[in-house]
C-alpha cells in the first residue's frame, strides 16, 4: 500500500478524488452525493470500481480534470471531495 | 424487448418492410459530443429548422433528408442525452418522442443511434433503453477516422449480432460511410433483437452490460487522443492558460468593434442608398413616409447590428467545434464562482456583449436551473451593441475630444467607464441574486472536455445561418414591429389634413405626459419621447431624437444633434441619461425571450422592474450629485 505521508509520523491516506494529484491513480468506491447528483457522475464514467486518473488542473486547482473510463471530466473540488476512493486502491503515480 | 440471453444467432423474426413513400419521421439521437450534430446537417443541410418543444425550454431541430430516387424523410434532431430515464428535461423530452406521448411531434417510426466510436464502451448505455422501444434502428458509429487514426478497433459484424440491429461505421465530419445511413432510411427496416439487455436505470449494470457487448465485438479502444493532452498542457498551464484566455477575449471585442466597422459602414451605405432610392421612387405621401421613414429606418437600425453579432457568433461557434470552449469554461469557473455562477455561464454572458437576445438562448448548456435564471437576468447588464451608439452621441456631445496624458482619450475612458459599470453592476446582482433567491449549491459543476478537433466550414456555416434567422427573426420583427407604431404615434392625430407638429403628436403627448415624471432627472419631454422610443430598442433613441429636432439622417456622429443635445441637456443630466441606458432594460425582444426561456412572466416581470428601478434611481443620484460638479 503506498502512503502519501510526508509529515513524518502522521499517516495521510487519500480518501477521495480531490487528494489526488496530477498523474495519480485511483479506484472509485463510492459516491457520497445524492442520488440525482451521483446519477450525472455516473453516466460520465464515475461508476464504483472505477478506474480514475488525475489529469490537469484549471490554473488555480480548481476544478480538476479527470481521465475514467475513456473520456476527460473536469469537476470541482467540492465534488471531487465526495468522490470516495479505495485505499489500497492508489495504485502508482505517473512521473 | 426480449431477454433471450441465451438464443444464440437468432436470425430476425419480425421484418417491418415500409413503403418508400411511408417512412415519414426519423429520430436522431445521441450522447452529447458524439457528433451527431455533424451527421444532421450532413443528411439535412440548409433544409432545417429550429423550434422550441412547446411547453419545455428545449430546442427541436427537425430538417429534411434527401434520399436517392427522389425520397426524403423528415429527421428529428433530440437532444444530446446519455439514457432515457425521465430526470431532466432533455430526457423527459426524447423519451416522450420516441413513444410518440408528444402531440406536437410525429412517432418516430425508426431511430438513428449516434454514438462515439472512440468512447464505445460508455456511449453503448445509451443503446439499451432504445433497443428496448422496439423501433427500427441504425447503430451509426461516429468519429471513424479518429478511431481509426488513434489505433481503436472493432468487429462490426459482430456487434450487430450481439445488438441484433445494423451497425454503420462512419465519420460525419469526413462524409466517410453516410451513404450507409442513406441505405438505412430508405430500405426494408428489420425490428431490433438483442441479444440481452440489462435492467434498464441501473446505471452501473447498464455499463457492465455495455462493456461486454463490446467485448464480444472486440471492441479495441484508441489511445489517448495525443494532441489534445499536448495543448491541454498550454491551455490549461498556470501562466500561459490565462494568457491565451485573456487573449481570445480580447480579440473577440477587438472584432466586434473595430474590425467590424467597415461591415457596418457598408450595411448601412447599402440602407442610406436603398432608402434614397425608394423616396425618390415613390410620390411623396403617407406611404413614402411610413416606409422610408418607419419601415426603413426601422429595419436598418436593426439589421446594422447584423455583422457585429456574426462575427460574434463566429468566434463563438469556432471556440466550440474545436473544444476549446470547454477549457475557456474551466479557466472562468474560479472567477465566476467567486460571483455565484460557474464557468457555463461565461461564453453566455460574453454574447450579450454583441446582443442580449442570443446570448439568452445559448444560457441552454447551463444545466443547474438557478445558476442559468441567474445568467439571464444579469445578461442585459452587459453592454449590448445597441447601447453603444448612443453613449457615442451623448459622450460626443459633452466630452471634449482631448487626451489624457498625452495617450487616452476623454471619451475612449468615458466609454471604457460605462461599460465596466454594467459589468459591475451585472457582477453584483449575480452576487445578490445566488445568496438569497436563486441560491443553490446542490447540482455538482461536472464538464465533459472533447477532443480538440478542427471545426468544419460546413457546421460553421449553418451554425451562422442558424442565429442570424434567431436574431433577425426576434429582435427584427418585435423592433419593425414597435418601430412602426411609434412612427404612427408621431403622425397623428392630422389636423385640418396636415400632419401634426410633433410636440402635438400622440407620441408628443405621451412624452408631455411623462414629463414630470422624469423631470428630476434633467429630461424633458424631447427626451421623454425619446426614451419610451428606446423601449422598443435602445438605438431608436437617436433616429426618434432626430426626427424631434428636424434632421434628415441623424446618427450617433451627427454635429447637428450633438448641439442640439448641448441646448437641452445640462452635464449633469447627460450623465443620468447615460447611466439610465446603462441599466434599463429597454429592448422588447430581450423581455420575449427571457419570457420563453424562463417559461413564464414572472422573471422577466422581476426584472424589468429591478432594472427600471436601478436605472431611474441611478440616474436621479447623478443627476443631482453631479450638479455641482
Amino acid at each position: 500500500m503506498q502512503l502519501s505521508g510526508n509529515k513524518g509520523g502522521a499517516e495521510i491516506l487519500p480518501a477521495s478524488l480531490m487528494d489526488l494529484r496530477r498523474g495519480d491513480e485511483a479506484v472509485l468506491s463510492e459516491i457520497d452525493l445524492p442520488v440525482e447528483d451521483a446519477r450525472r457522475l455516473m453516466e460520465l464514467g464515475f461508476l464504483p470500481g472505477a478506474r480514475v486518473v488525475a489529469g490537469q488542473s484549471a490554473p488555480g486547482g480548481d476544478p480538476r480534470v479527470f481521465q475514467v473510463d475513456g473520456s476527460e471530466i473536469a469537476v470541482r473540488r467540492e465534488t471531487a471531495r465526495r468522490l470516495k476512493i479505495h485505499h489500497e486502491g492508489r495504485l502508482s503515480r505517473k512521473a | 424487448m426480449s431477454e433471450c440471453a441465451d438464443c444464440a444467432g437468432c436470425r430476425p423474426a419480425a421484418v417491418a418492410i415500409f413503403p418508400s413513400a411511408a417512412v415519414k419521421a426519423v429520430a436522431v439521437i445521441g450522447p452529447p459530443n458524439s457528433g451527431k450534430t455533424t451527421l444532421f446537417n450532413r443528411l439535412t443541410g440548409l433544409r432545417q429548422k429550429v423550434a422550441n418543444f412547446p411547453g419545455v425550454t428545449v430546442e427541436q431541430h427537425t430538417g429534411v433528408a434527401e434520399l436517392a430516387g427522389g425520397q426524403s424523410v423528415e429527421l428529428i434532431d433530440l437532444p444530446g442525452v446519455y439514457s432515457l430515464s425521465p430526470h431532466s428535461e432533455d430526457e423527459q423530452v426524447a423519451y416522450d418522442v420516441l413513444t410518440g406521448r408528444r402531440e406536437d411531434t410525429p412517432k418516430p417510426e425508426a431511430i438513428l443511434l449516434v454514438l462515439d466510436s472512440t468512447n464505445l464502451r460508455r456511449h453503448l448505455m445509451l443503446a439499451a433503453p432504445i433497443l428496448a422501444l422496439g423501433l427500427p434502428t441504425l447503430i451509426i458509429l461516429n468519429m471513424a477516422d479518429d478511431l481509426r487514426n488513434r489505433g481503436g478497433t472493432l468487429d462490426t459484424k459482430a456487434l450487430s449480432r450481439e445488438l441484433g440491429a445494423p451497425v454503420a461505421l462512419v465519420s460525419a465530419r469526413q462524409d466517410e460511410g453516410i451513404e450507409q445511413v442513406r441505405d438505412f432510411l430508405a430500405g426494408a427496416m428489420a425490428l431490433p433483437t438483442p441479444r440481452s439487455l440489462p435492467v434498464l436505470h441501473d446505471i452501473p449494470k447498464c455499463r457492465e452490460w455495455a462493456g461486454e457487448v463490446g467485448s464480444q465485438a472486440d471492441y479495441r479502444a484508441p489511445i489517448a487522443p495525443k494532441w489534445t493532452r499536448r495543448l491541454d498542457r498550454v491551455m490549461l498551464h498556470p501562466v500561459a492558460g490565462p494568457l491565451v484566455f485573456a487573449f481570445v477575449v480580447i480579440l473577440v471585442f477587438q472584432s466586434i468593434f473595430s474590425y467590424v466597422t467597415p461591415l457596418m459602414d457598408g450595411v448601412k451605405w447599402l440602407f442610406e442608398v436603398s432608402g434614397n432610392w425608394i423616396a425618390t421612387t415613390l410620390p411623396p405621401s403617407l406611404v413614402r413616409s411610413l416606409v422610408v421613414d418607419g419601415v426603413w429606418r426601422g429595419v436598418g437600425s436593426v439589421i446594422v447590428f447584423l455583422p457585429q453579432v456574426l462575427l460574434l457568433f463566429l468566434f463563438i461557434g469556432i471556440l466550440e467545434d474545436s473544444g476549446y470552449l470547454a477549457r475557456a469554461a474551466l479557466i472562468a469557473d474560479r472567477t465566476m464562482a467567486r460571483f455565484g455562477l460557474q464557468g457555463k455561464s461565461f461564453i453566455p454572458l460574453l454574447s450579450a456583449y454583441a446582443c442580449a437576445v442570443p446570448a439568452i438562448l445559448s444560457t441552454r448548456t447551463i444545466e443547474n436551473k438557478r445558476d442559468r435564471t441567474a445568467t439571464i437576468l444579469i445578461a442585459p447588464f452587459m453592454t449590448c451593441a445597441a447601447r453603444f451608439p448612443v453613449y457615442t452621441l451623448i459622450i460626443a456631445a459633452f466630452l471634449p475630444n482631448r487626451q489624457l496624458l498625452g495617450f487616452l482619450s476623454v471619451r475612449t475612458v468615458a466609454m471604457i467607464g460605462l461599460y465596466a459599470l454594467g459589468f459591475v453592476v451585472a457582477v453584483l446582482t449575480a452576487r445578490i441574486l445566488k445568496s438569497s433567491i436563486l441560491k443553490s449549491g446542490r447540482t455538482p459543476f461536472v464538464l465533459e472536455m472533447p477532443a480538440y478537433r478542427w471545426p468544419t466550414v460546413q457546421s460553421l456555416g449553418l451554425r451562422l445561418l442558424d442565429r442570424s434567422k434567431v436574431f433577425l427573426r426576434r429582435a427584427g420583427t418585435v423592433i419593425l414591429l414597435v418601430t412602426v407604431l411609434l412612427w404612427t404615434a408621431a403622425h397623428v392625430p392630422y389636423t385640418h389634413g396636415h400632419p401634426p407638429a410633433i410636440r402635438d403628436s400622440l407620441a408628443g403627448t405621451l412624452g408631455r405626459s411623462i414629463e414630470p415624471v422624469i423631470k428630476p432627472l434633467g429630461f424633458d419631454w424631447k427626451i421623454g419621447i425619446g426614451i419610451i422610443t428606446s423601449f422598443a430598442a435602445r438605438e431608436t433613441i437617436i433616429a426618434t431624437l432626430g426626427a424631434i429636432y428636424g434632421m434628415d439622417h441623424p446618427d450617433s456622429t451627427s454635429m447637428d444633434l450633438q448641439s442640439a443635445l448641448r441646448h437641452d441637456l445640462t452635464p449633469a443630466s447627460a450623465v443620468a441619461l447615460l447611466i439610465f441606458f446603462a441599466f434599463a432594460m429597454q429592448c422588447v425582444s430581450t423581455v420575449a425571450v427571457v419570457r420563453r426561456e424562463t417559461g413564464g412572466w414572472k422573471w422577466p416581470l422581476a426584472q424589468f422592474a429591478y432594472m427600471s428601478a436601478l436605472a431611474y434611481g441611478g440616474a436621479f443620484l447623478a443627476a443631482h450629485l453631479l450638479r455641482y460638479v
